[in-house]
């Protein structure tokens, strides 16, 4: 027997009994395309990750107060053991690094904002002329800060969209002066819409001068210092360069961490890596339970047919040739459930790109190859049993099976 | 062609151990026409599954051809059995999903031919049994007597060297199984060996020589 009459001789079989084939394989179906869908899923996630990291600009490296013992995450800050970053901080390493295009120390407060009778409370963040360009804002009408607003303390600010909405409706808001905590700020510009950006809305801050900042929310401290290197090939030298020049300034001691975006982009690929290797594990299972069905089903084929075996062993068909018979069935249901699934599952995937455009997923090739060969091996697997025990059947004895 | 020689079967059940066959010696030459009778429990089936291959004797030896069978595996017997015997049943044993040519094959599938040869083979055979037009047929859009005439034309499709029937008429009423029977004489007229198992007088008057079994023995008939 070649593998086509194998092949015709499984699809004899399972076409005899249509509805009880379709209903093993749904088992299969439904494992592999929810492997495909989940992992889909978190492919899709991951590239939205990295396309809004792209989109808040690159080259980027930030210091952060308090040393981290592993790359990436961030420990809580705890004043009395570290060392506070400072606005000088952000000075020495913009004059003494040469890898850095500029740094821009920032600070992250909230505040109550009000003109005329309307009042928020709304992020404000303190920062310098150049973090524009680092985070790629652009301003609707107006000008960003600069230099000077920086230096000379001025009370200007710049509103955010979604901000000037809530304050000033349609009216025009340059020129006029609000009230930030204590102190009356003229707005000097309209930020474009941003819209949101891994959870932080860009539309609804209000930005200041840093030096402002820290008089606003009386504080030296920084939230961090936002670093633009000058190229990407500079990132590593200019890492080392930051902690060289800030532990000298700290005492010889190393109470900060200097992350890069792509340190930051390597810990959520990392989490959501898990993530979705949970949820495809998960998925699995339900594969698996596919291919107990597959089992059972063929037990129950095996012992209806047991009279059919005898037959067949009785004209001549030696064990293997009833094994392989009986396996090429199991493997057939499997592989041609695998194959719905990936059908399924890409269609679902491919649907939800169309109708959903917001929830990203991405059908990733290698997903479609594992959960197909898993349904193949499955269909081995859990096939290799009943086709061993009709193979061992005692002709005289399945003759007279009735 | 086929030389039993004190053949001895026995089954162990859990307590005791039943001896069906109690020592069997039986010669059969080509072209012979042998009718095995007695009551049932004698050991005519037994004895049928033992020279079909399908089973094989606790002691003794049994020569097919000049080889000794009583000794080969599982797999050995089964080439054995698909290259030298035919079988037919009582009940037919076709298989229901089949058409009949699809049944008349099998034992050419699993002798290695290839398809196009089998179902020529095969469709050539139901012709010889008067089934021409019926090869498309499955079992159960077939009369008792076409059945069996499909089982023949199985048995028959390897050219084997012996055909066993056990109880080829015993399904079928008496008018066709005469003619199933006339079918059998014409066949064993061409020179093909037959062995069946019958316990009508009747049916067994076509053989030409009739074995007797009693309580594992033979009786009578055997050489």
């Amino acid at each position: 027997m070649d593998a086509r009459e194998i092949l015709s001789l499984s699809k004899d079989a399972l076409m005899s009994n249509k509805m009880r084939s379709l209903l093993t394989m749904l088992g299969v179906i439904i494992g592999v395309a929810s492997v495909i869908m989940l992992v889909a899923i978190g492919a899709g996630a991951k590239s939205y990750i990295h396309r809004e990291l792209g989109n808040l600009g690159t080259n980027i490296l930030i210091v952060v107060p308090g040393k981290t013992s592993t790359k990436g995450g961030i420990h809580p800050p705890t004043a009395s053991t570290i060392r506070k970053l400072v606005y000088d901080d952000a000075v020495m390493l913009r004059k003494r690094a040469r890898h850095i295009a500029d740094a821009v120390p920032l600070i992250l407060g909230s505040s109550k904002v009000k003109y005329l009778n309307q009042s928020r409370d709304n992020n404000v963040v303190g920062c310098t002329e150049t973090y524009f360009d680092l985070r790629n804002l652009s301003v609707e009408s107006g000008r960003f800060l600069n230099n000077a607003d920086v230096d000379s303390k001025r009370k200007v600010c710049i509103l955010g969209r979604t901000v000037k909405r809530g304050l000033f409706g349609d009216r025009n808001a340059l020129g006029a002066v609000v009230s930030i905590g204590d102190g009356k700020y003229r707005v000097i510009g309209v930020m474009a819409k941003k819209g949101v950006t891994l959870g932080i809305d860009f539309d609804d801050i209000v930005f200041i001068p840093t030096t402002t900042a820290q008089e606003l929310f009386d504080t030296d401290t920084l939230f961090n210092i936002t670093i633009k290197v000058k190229s990407s090939a500079e990132i590593e030298p200019a890492m080392e360069e930051i902690r060289q020049i800030l532990i000298k300034r700290h005492a010889n001691k190393e109470d900060f961490t200097v992350m890069s975006q792509d340190e930051m982009l390597g810990v959520m690929n990392k989490v959501l890596g898990i993530m979705t290797a949970v949820l495809a594990g998960i998925a699995a299972i339900s594969l698996l339970v596919g291919g107990i069905g597959i089992m059972n089903i063929m037990l129950v084929s095996v012992r209806e047919r047991t009279r059919e075996i005898g037959i067949r062993k009785a004209l001549g068909a030696k064990n293997k040739d009833i094994l392989i018979q009986f396996l090429a069935e199991s493997v057939t249901l499997s592989l041609i459930g695998g194959l719905g699934g990936v059908l399924f599952g890409g269609m679902v995937s491919l649907g939800f790109q169309l109708f959903i455009p917001y929830l990203p997923m991405e059908i990733s090739l290698w997903s479609v190859m594992l959960a197909f060969f898993f349904s193949a091996s499955v269909g081995v697997f859990f096939g290799v049993y009943p086709a061993r025990k009709a193979s061992l059947y005692d002709p005289i004895v399945a003759l007279r099976y009735e | 062609m086929i030389v039993l020689k004190d053949i001895h079967r026995s089954y162990e059940l859990p307590k005791i151990t039943v001896e069906v066959l109690k020592g069997i010696n039986l010669e059969a030459e080509q072209g012979d026409f042998i009718a095995i009778m007695g009551p049932s429990g004698s050991g005519k089936s037994t004895l049928l599954n033992i020279i079909g291959c399908l089973d094989r004797p606790t002691s003794g030896r049994y020569l097919l051809d000049n080889v000794d069978v009583s000794t080969k595996n599982d797999n050995e017997l089964a080439e054995i059995r698909s290259r030298s015997i035919g079988f037919v049943f009582q009940s037919f044993n076709l298989l229901p999903r089949f058409p009949a040519w699809k049944n008349v094959e099998l034992p050419l599938l699993y002798g290695g031919v290839e398809p196009k040869m089998r179902k020529q083979k095969a469709v050539e055979m139901l012709g010889r049994m008067g089934l021409g037009d019926r090869s498309d047929h499955k079992p159960n859009e077939l009369s008792g007597g076409e059945q069996q005439r499909v089982a023949i034309a199985r048995a028959l499709i390897n050219s084997p060297v012996i055909i066993l029937a056990d109880e080829p008429t015993g399904n079928l009423d008496s008018k066709v199984g005469k003619e199933i029977m006339e079918i059998f004489a014409e066949l064993n007229r061409g020179g093909v060996t037959i062995i069946l198992v019958t316990h009508e007088m009747e049916i067994a008057g076509f053989a030409k020589r009739i074995v007797t079994m009693r309580d594992g023995v033979c009786y009578s008939g055997c050489a």
